[in-house]
């Protein structure tokens, strides 16, 4: 009998990025198959090809053995595929009832709308999958975990078969992740397929018959739970890439120059993402924090950043109390900021080159005298940054969206190290960048840690981690679990405590 | 869950307390004011109607203008009292309600010793916001599905001249009235194709559409019209129909039911235009794609033939509110005649909460200030027609100040889509 779905050899393209490197699948009836991968891996792409919201490139779609062609997601849903969609594709001020019938609304007459008949439905639907929901409620009323169950009930209603759950517990609390866990149990008892895609591997091991891991849009493995550890899958997420060697003196730490104590963030959605985080960063050292992303990483530079409100807790620079202080004070109390999203947060894209350069200090003599900028100064001082920094590019005068994304960090990069710094705080630094300009700014930033400098360095590139830093510190789910010294520290250690295991982990880095 | 309120929101709440309170406070003193040295004489309403020759009977009703002023004082006075010592839930209903007595009370004061025909003064408030209530109408449609319509302005200026050209031509003031609504469509598929295909900014491309429209009317009209005068001469407006056996009730029949067919058009089109947002298939899809486009689009609905089609239809009703103007009010077509209304019909529309009844309201609104500012200044209570006419102009802004906070537009309202 031929699987329930198979993919053979999906391709996609995205301008500059392969997505999707011919990726083969399969699915049988009962079953749930884990998409395990880092983000950016290519399993969102792979399923939004699956659900007709792109169309591949090359490769093949099956059902039963039968080719078939998704265009759009009325297809799929013809197919008796549906998705739960990481970001949910609900209308916040329809009720539960609209927003499951909209698009394969029951009427009276094909015209005027049968909310009763609909509502019926969906009360049956709840109630054989225990999915408690209130179908009259307004969905912006709920809470995240029941506006997941409304999402379930969209597709159910569809009478799909094959459920796709893109990283469905990443919004939700534990205790909401439990309930979930166990709706999908119910659904395939119940004869139902599910992919479930996720980079948590707890969750992974817990409810997986088949988990399948992707890496920079290839299959990276195939495995079973009770073939692999959460270890095994670590490292076949990460992968094993050689690390790239940089020269790097035995540290000299010096004074204190970042001291964080007790800190707790919250996240937009006003939940704690940091919690009671406490630790140092001395002048002429490295440290550098790892963890699956989503782990609080972002919060905790924006705190530091100035960029998000402190709840609690205390951020001091050089012996200053800098908690909740301007972002601006912060900078000019000696800190040098690389953000994650260099174009959102880095860069002030369609501004040029070189005004992009002195975005922290343009204000400031000598680039200003009292209101006026001084152009000729700005210029020329781009001119020699540029050159310094070796930033590829026409023209200093051309709109920084025009540049590739390597060169857009080295813009950043020349902005934040052409000051006297104490402090760099880098998030990120390297991502999506060509080997090159990993390299030239990897090297950057050890240059400025033996010039002095204290360096906080996040990423969730266990290798950028490994190759730069001399502590390592490692998030998960908004603490820090260790703080390790680099030399004690292996990728199968730092792997286990990036999902959260902390007994595994210091055995295996001992 | 009970959501404890912080100190400084409370803070907060208390001091929109005060303000209303003293705003209704200050209205309460405006209204004594007028009363004060008016002893003895009389404010005299005449309700009775005369119109195209048929006279619909009713008693004056007169009032004892000093009386009249203190009590209308006093009823302010005790709610700005109250506002201010305990507030009232819903304090834009407070300041609605002074805002109303305060327009009676300046109406009393105004007619002192004098008389105002009062159901004249609404006869012409309906005629009036209905061109306004059209705007808003055609707005909720494009908005609705997300779709910023800033052209309707223009929509109605091309819907009014060419209403009058066809009524010309033909000698049949229906086919101009079709002839509006089609060239208002013509207008909507250019701002569709405008911001839905090439996703222009819908702001720019609405206000493209106005100065497009105001371009070519004023240029055909001095080009063409002025030229052959007899293509501005649709004949007498369309006349009004009475509706048989309610049509002579005093005040309300000649207000409501002996009015334009074009109105009653206006009145079908609002409950038609309620039905179908709230409770049809097509309307639900509509109002899912203003709010979340990508989520319809996962559900396999065609987000950009449901926005082509509401504007069309905005279109459509912006040159029948047009072709109300030309052929249904005025009998000829003048540079500039829309004057505004098509913005004043938006403002309704958010006033309304992008809702049909609540723009309606807000037409009716702006129509009854339109009519108030000219029966006043035939009063000559001493206050420049200048000033007067600004009124309705001030009354929008005294409304959405008070409403827009409340107001909440379709979330993606203005955001052309963009499928990846």
């Amino acid at each position: 009998m031929p699987p329930l779905l198979e993919l053979r050899g999906i391709t996609k393209r995205f301008p500059g990025v392969l997505a999707n490197d011919h990726i083969d699948l399969t699915l049988n009836q009962g079953e749930i198959l884990a998409l395990l991968g880092e983000n950016g891996a290519g399993k969102t792409t792979l399923m939004n090809i699956l659900y007709g919201l792109y169309t591949p490139d090359e490769g093949d779609i099956l059902i039963n053995g039968e080719k078939v062609e998704i265009h759009s997601p009325d297809d799929a849903i013809e197919l008796g595929i549906g998705m739960v969609h990481q970001h949910f594709m609900l209308i916040p001020v329809f009720t539960v009832t609209e927003n499951v019938m909209l698009g394969v609304e029951s009427t009276k007459g094909g015209i005027f709308l049968d909310r009763k008949a609909a509502r019926e439905r969906i009360v049956e639907i709840s109630s054989q999958h225990s999915l408690q929901v209130d179908p009259d409620a307004r969905v912006e009323d709920l809470p995240v975990g029941v506006q997941q169950r409304v999402e379930i009930i969209k597709v159910l209603y569809r009478q799909a078969n094959i459920l796709i759950l893109d990283e469905p517990t990443a919004v939700l609390t534990p205790q909401e992740v439990v309930e979930l866990i166990k709706v999908i149990r119910s659904l395939v008892a119940q004869g139902k397929s599910i992919i479930f895609i996720s980079h948590k591997l707890n969750e992974v091991l817990e409810l997986a018959d088949r988990i399948m891991v992707l890496r920079d849009g290839r299959v990276a493995g195939a495995t079973t739970p009770d073939q692999a550890t959460e270890a095994s899958l670590a490292s076949m997420m990460v992968g094993r890439e050689v690390i790239l060697t940089v020269d790097k003196p035995p540290a000299q730490p010096g004074e204190v120059v970042l001291d964080v104590q007790n800190l707790k963030v919250l996240d937009d959605r006003k939940l704690v993402a940091v919690k009671d985080v406490s630790f140092q960063v001395r002048a002429g050292e490295v440290l550098g924090v790892a963890g699956v992303q989503g782990n609080g990483q972002t919060e905790l530079v924006e705190a530091l950043t100035g960029l998000r409100h402190v709840e609690s807790g205390k951020v001091s620079i050089l012996d200053r109390d800098l908690t909740n202080a301007m972002p601006r004070v912060i900078l000019e109390a000696g800190t040098a900021h690389v953000p994650e999203d260099r174009q959102l947060d880095g860069l002030v894209l369609p501004f040029s080159i070189a005004e992009n350069m002195v975005l922290n200090t343009y204000y400031q003599p000598p680039f200003a005298k009292g209101v006026r900028l001084q152009h000729e100064l700005i210029t020329s001082t781009a001119e020699q940054r540029v050159e310094q920094f070796d930033v590829r590019t026409p023209s200093i005068f051309i709109p920084a969206s025009s540049l590739s994304g390597g060169n857009q960090q080295k813009v950043i990069v020349a902005r934040e190290f052409s000051r006297p710094i104490k402090l760099l705080i880098a998030s990120q630094p390297t991502r999506g960048l060509d080997v090159g300009s990993i390299e030239y700014i990897h090297n950057l930033i050890i240059q400025k840690r033996n010039e002095g400098c204290a360096a906080l360095l996040v990423s969730p590139e266990l290798d950028e981690i490994m190759t730069l830093s001399d502590r390592i510190a490692v998030m998960y789910s908004g603490k820090i679990l260790a703080i390790l010294p680099a030399e004690e520290a292996t990728l199968e250690g730092l792997g286990l405590l990036m999902a959260g295991i902390q007994e595994g982990a210091t055995q295996a880095a001992s | 869950m009970v959501e404890e309120l912080t100190l400084a929101q409370k803070q907060q709440l208390n001091r929109r307390r005060w303000i209303i309170g003293a705003i209704v406070l200050f209205m309460a003193a405006l209204i004594l004011q007028f009363g004060l040295g008016s002893g003895g004489s009389k404010s005299t309403f005449v309700l009775s109607s005369q119109r195209t020759g048929v006279n619909i009977p009713a008693p004056d009703l007169v009032l004892p203008t000093d009386v009249t002023l203190y009590s209308m004082a006093a009823l302010v006075g005790l709610a700005g009292v109250w506002q201010t010592l305990r507030g009232f839930k819903r304090d834009t209903v407070v300041i609605l309600v002074s805002v109303s007595v305060l327009t009676a009370a300046f109406l009393v004061w105004a007619t002192e010793d004098k008389s105002l025909n009062l159901t004249g003064m609404l006869v012409s408030s309906v005629v009036r916001a209905t061109p306004i209530a059209m705007a808003a109408l055609a707005g909720i449609y494009s908005e609705r599905s997300g779709v910023v319509n800033i052209g309707i302005e223009g929509m109605m200026t091309m819907g009014a001249f060419m209403a009058v050209v066809f009524a010309s031509i033909t000698g049949n003031l229906w086919v101009g009235v079709i002839a509006g609504v089609l060239a208002g469509m013509v207008m909507g598929w250019l701002h569709g194709v405008l911001s839905i295909k090439y996703k222009v900014n819908q702001i720019v491309s609405g206000t493209g559409i106005i100065i497009l429209a105001l371009g070519i009317t004023s240029y055909l009209q001095r080009a063409v019209l002025n030229l052959n005068p007899e293509l501005n001469q649709p004949g007498p407006v369309i006349s009004a129909v009475a509706i048989p056996g309610v049509w002579r009730i005093p005040v309300l029949g000649p207000v409501l039911f002996n009015q334009s067919p074009l109105i009653y058009l206006m009145i079908v089109l609002l409950v038609v235009t309620h039905v179908l947002l709230y409770y049809t298939r097509w309307g639900l899809r509509v109002r899912s794609v203003g709010e979340h486009p990508k989520a319809a689009d996962t559900l396999g609905i065609n987000v950009f033939r449901l926005r082509y089609i509401s504007v069309l239809l905005s279109g459509a009703i912006a040159g029948l509110g047009g072709a109300y103007m030309s052929i249904g009010a005025a009998g000829r077509f003048n540079e500039g005649m829309v004057a505004g209304k098509g913005f004043l019909g938006l403002a309704a529309m958010i006033f309304g909460n992008w809702n049909p009844g609540g723009a309606f309201f807000g037409s009716l609104i702006f129509g009854f200030f339109d009519s108030w500012q000219e029966k006043i200044s035939i009063l000559q209570v001493g206050i420049p027609v200048d000033l007067l006419g600004m009124a309705p102009y001030i009354a929008t802004m005294i409304v959405l100040a008070g409403f827009i906070g409340r107001a909440r537009m379709p979330a993606a309202d203005g955001t052309p889509y963009e499928k990846e």
